[in-house]
């Protein structure tokens, strides 16, 4: 990953267990997301979230583009992640690359897990994800705008989809890696929870972790799910507001 | 195209306004949206800026990096502008890549900085014939209320005038350093609706447009670059007046750039 | 797992309880439960497991044992009988598709027009971005939405112009047996027309519809609000080009105003227009 003049492995974690920003094991970052920004699109967010900031706007359901992609008997997922020029340290050449493809695939297979598709057959519901600035865990923060956006847009869904990454840091099973952890850590874990039915739509793994760490990866992760959770909610209530006046849109 | 099409009586009506001087959202035929720049919106990149006109949101990234010079020119930098409509920002854009409209955007945008010499490229060069700054504006367009050029140069001009020249990152001098602005060009957008010319045009009056026409100007006094579009014509005395009209409009948007108006 | 809704509210329908007044308006999230028991999942919900979850956002309304959730946002959902505003995005051989805002373009084909249209002669008809009013008339499970010109005001859209609201506000651009756009035409002098799907057409002078689209934006910007009809009176009366109006003589107009003052709280009580369009419920719908 490139982190130019990053020579030495720094100190990720101190003997009294804190974190190289000075957060415990079990912390996120600071999370703030912000539903229905764009004028164009359905539905829309914008997620900080520690220094990630992402974008994440929803077209549809609407008539297929290209229409072989149209499927009788429901709507079809179609996500494209992706990261602006000037996100990240190195500059990223534009267009398509094969990172941002894996990822827009599995975030649409896990939205694909949870919309009510067949409630719109022969459309697609169309998901774009922007990352204009990255620091570990940004296809977790996309998936996080783009469920906001999704819910802003009005689509049936069984649930929202909290995400985030554990990994394994100097030893240790940590939540939310920021970027030098995700650097010179041992392990990266992202995973989008269903909080209606405990289960997860979407479980990467990158690194090496034992067995009973990744039982512990696995409860940290559904935990930091869960709080995720709440500040998704807290930003659609704020937009959708209801009764109270000043608290409208 | 995802098929978005136009009412005809939409279109009618904003001809109609235009024949009496009025417009759709209230505005005289020579009036902008409210605009705003947000410098440093994002930090991984060495200069960035977020500009507003109306709804419209296109957001500007700088990148330094050491290169090689082009064998025809060994003692300038290079300088690389690109703009990328992605399909999240407007229900017109399709994924995939640039098609012809983000090509046009990032030309007119690349051509106003390079004639206004806002970058002076000889100061780009670190090491003639071997090593050079290659400057890279990228310009990413996040909400497409209408009018991307003249947001998409705003954006851009704020972020390089914004932008620190990551030499100490590269181990090429001891510390970072402002990059060096020279004359800031501003491009103003007119669409003709009827006899009438107004600028900072919307989506919807960008379509009911009979031609479009950008006039980037600088504080110089000078005309940096222009850019006839769409389908339609004007007079040498329409472009004139345009002309005019865009020195009056930059000056303000400058001001703005630089964050001493508004 | 959090829920959606208020204490105090947890209470099952006794005997013949009337349900929760219109006042209280709760939103839910998609995956939020709702609470009680033998309840039957409406529109906007789905059950696993005998719990019911809120599949949308939205306001939830319960009618024991029927609960549904009322999306506040989101494209049209088109139902039988609505009357639509549309605009024309294809000319076929036998029939125009219309982009009504709904997921799907709607076939209108040429027999369900008024018009005596011949195999091939439908671009003598309707153009691509010509605006129509149309009913639509049949859902099938293919997501197909059939349309039909037939029937009274039905037609061609020829001159003003078209403004749109979401399709979630526009029980409140109509108001409580047509309250709302009542006072609006009354005030403005336009003609207004509110599509179920929230694509509004007006006509009348250029000045009329300028005002009509302001109000249009009020309602969408604030349409959660209470005392939205004393508003957009009052901003009408302000803004209106005469000095006296039918009004009675007495009262003069109310001084001009911002369309809403930011942060007060509402004199007016809470709106009773709400849920207009929204209070049926149940399986069978309206």
């Amino acid at each position: 990953m490139g982190s130019v003049g990053a020579k030495d492995v720094p100190v990720l974690l101190t003997p009294d267990g804190r974190r190289i920003d000075g957060r415990k094991l079990d912390e996120l970052r600071p999370i703030r997301i912000r539903a229905g920004v764009s004028h164009q699109a359905d539905g829309s967010a914008f997620v900080e979230w520690g220094a990630n900031k992402v974008m994440a706007a929803v077209y549809g359901p609407r008539e297929v583009h290209p229409r072989h992609l149209q499927q009788n008997n429901k709507a079809v997922i179609q996500c494209k992640y992706n990261m602006a020029a000037f996100s990240v340290d190195e500059r990223k050449r534009p267009g398509l690359d094969r990172r941002s493809q894996e990822i827009s695939k599995v975030i649409g297979e896990a939205f694909d897990s949870v919309i009510f598709t067949e409630e719109f057959p022969r459309t697609s519901i169309d998901v774009y994800i922007e990352v204009l600035q990255a620091n570990a865990g940004t296809r977790c923060a996309g998936l996080v705008a783009a469920s906001v956006a999704l819910a802003d847009a009005g689509i049936p869904m069984v649930d929202l989809l909290p995400a985030v990454a554990v990994g394994k840091v100097a030893g240790a099973i940590a939540l939310d890696l920021k970027k030098e952890e995700d650097n010179f850590g041992e392990a990266d874990l992202p995973m989008a929870l269903v909080p209606q039915s405990g289960r997860l739509v979407l479980l990467q793994m990158e690194g090496h972790m034992t067995e009973e760490e990744l039982g512990q990866a696995l409860d940290l992760g559904v935990r930091g799910c869960r709080d995720i959770y709440e500040v998704m909610k807290a930003a659609l209530r704020e937009r959708y507001a209801v009764g109270a006046p000043g608290g409208a849109a | 195209m995802s098929g978005e099409v136009t009412a005809e009586i939409l279109t009618s009506h904003i001809l109609d306004l235009a024949s009496s001087g009025k417009r759709l959202d209230g505005r005289t035929a020579d009036e902008y949206r409210p605009i705003s720049v947000e410098p440093g919106f994002v930090v991984t990149a060495d200069g960035s800026a977020l500009a507003h006109i109306g709804d419209t949101a296109v957001l500007s990234g700088i990148k330094l990096e050491p290169g090689k010079p082009f064998p025809d020119t060994p003692n300038a930098g290079v300088l690389t502008t690109n703009a990328e409509l992605v399909p999240l920002s407007s229900p017109m854009f399709e994924p995939g890549p640039p098609q012809p409209g983000a090509i046009e955007v990032s030309r007119v945008v690349d051509r106003a900085i390079r004639a206004a010499e806002t970058i002076d490229l000889t100061r780009l060069c670190v090491t003639p014939g071997e090593k050079s700054w290659v400057c890279y504006t990228d310009i990413h367009v996040l909400d497409h209320g209408g009018n991307l050029i003249d947001a998409a140069l705003l954006a851009a001009v704020t972020a390089l005038l914004h932008a620190t020249v990551p030499a100490k990152r590269f181990g090429i001098a001891e510390a970072d350093y402002a990059l060096e602005v020279g004359h800031v060009p501003i491009e103003c957008t007119f669409v003709r609706l009827g006899d009438t010319i107004v600028v900072d045009p919307t989506v919807d009056e960008e379509r009911a447009g009979q031609g479009r026409l950008t006039v980037a100007t600088d504080e110089a006094g000078r005309v940096v670059a222009m850019q006839k579009g769409l389908v339609g014509a004007f007079s040498p005395d329409d472009v004139k007046d345009v002309v005019r009209r865009a020195f009056r409009h930059g000056e303000r948007m400058r001001a703005i750039a630089r964050g001493t108006g508004r | 797992m959090s829920r959606g809704h208020r204490p105090g509210h947890r209470r099952r329908g006794r005997e013949g309880q009337p349900s929760p007044p219109h006042g209280d308006r709760i939103l839910v999230l998609p995956g939020e439960e709702i609470p009680g028991e033998g309840l039957r999942p409406g529109t906007g919900t789905y059950r696993v497991g005998g719990k019911v979850y809120a599949s949308v956002l939205g306001l939830l309304q319960r009618r024991p044992p029927f609960v549904q959730v009322v999306p506040l946002s989101g494209r049209y959902v088109p139902k039988p009988g609505d009357v639509v505003v549309g605009v024309v995005t294809d000319v076929q051989t036998t029939f125009w598709l219309l982009d009504i805002g709904a997921p799907r373009w709607a076939p209108l084909h040429m027999t369900g027009t008024p018009w005596p249209v011949e195999i091939g002669e439908t671009g003598k008809f309707l153009r691509v971005g010509d605006s129509v009013l149309v009913q639509v008339e049949s859902l099938e499970a293919t997501g197909r939405i059939g349309v039909t010109m037939q029937g009274e005001r039905l037609g061609k859209l020829d001159g003003g112009t078209l403004a749109r609201v979401s399709p979630a506000r526009v029980a409140r651009v109509v108001g409580r047996d047509g309250s709302m756009i009542d006072t609006i035409t009354r005030l403005t002098g336009a003609q207004v027309v509110v599509g179920q799907n929230g694509r509004v057409w007006v006509n009348g002078d250029p000045e009329a519809i300028r005002r009509v689209s302001a109000v249009l934006r009020m309602i969408e910007e604030h349409g959660q609000r209470s005392g939205l009809t004393g508003r957009v009176e009052s901003y009408l009366l302000a803004t209106s080009p005469i000095a006296d109006r039918e009004d009675d003589g007495g009262s003069a107009p109310r001084p001009p105003s911002p369309p809403i003052p930011s942060d007060l709280p509402s004199p007016e009580p809470e709106d009773e227009e709400f849920d207009d369009d929204t209070g049926s419920i149940g399986p069978d719908g309206p």
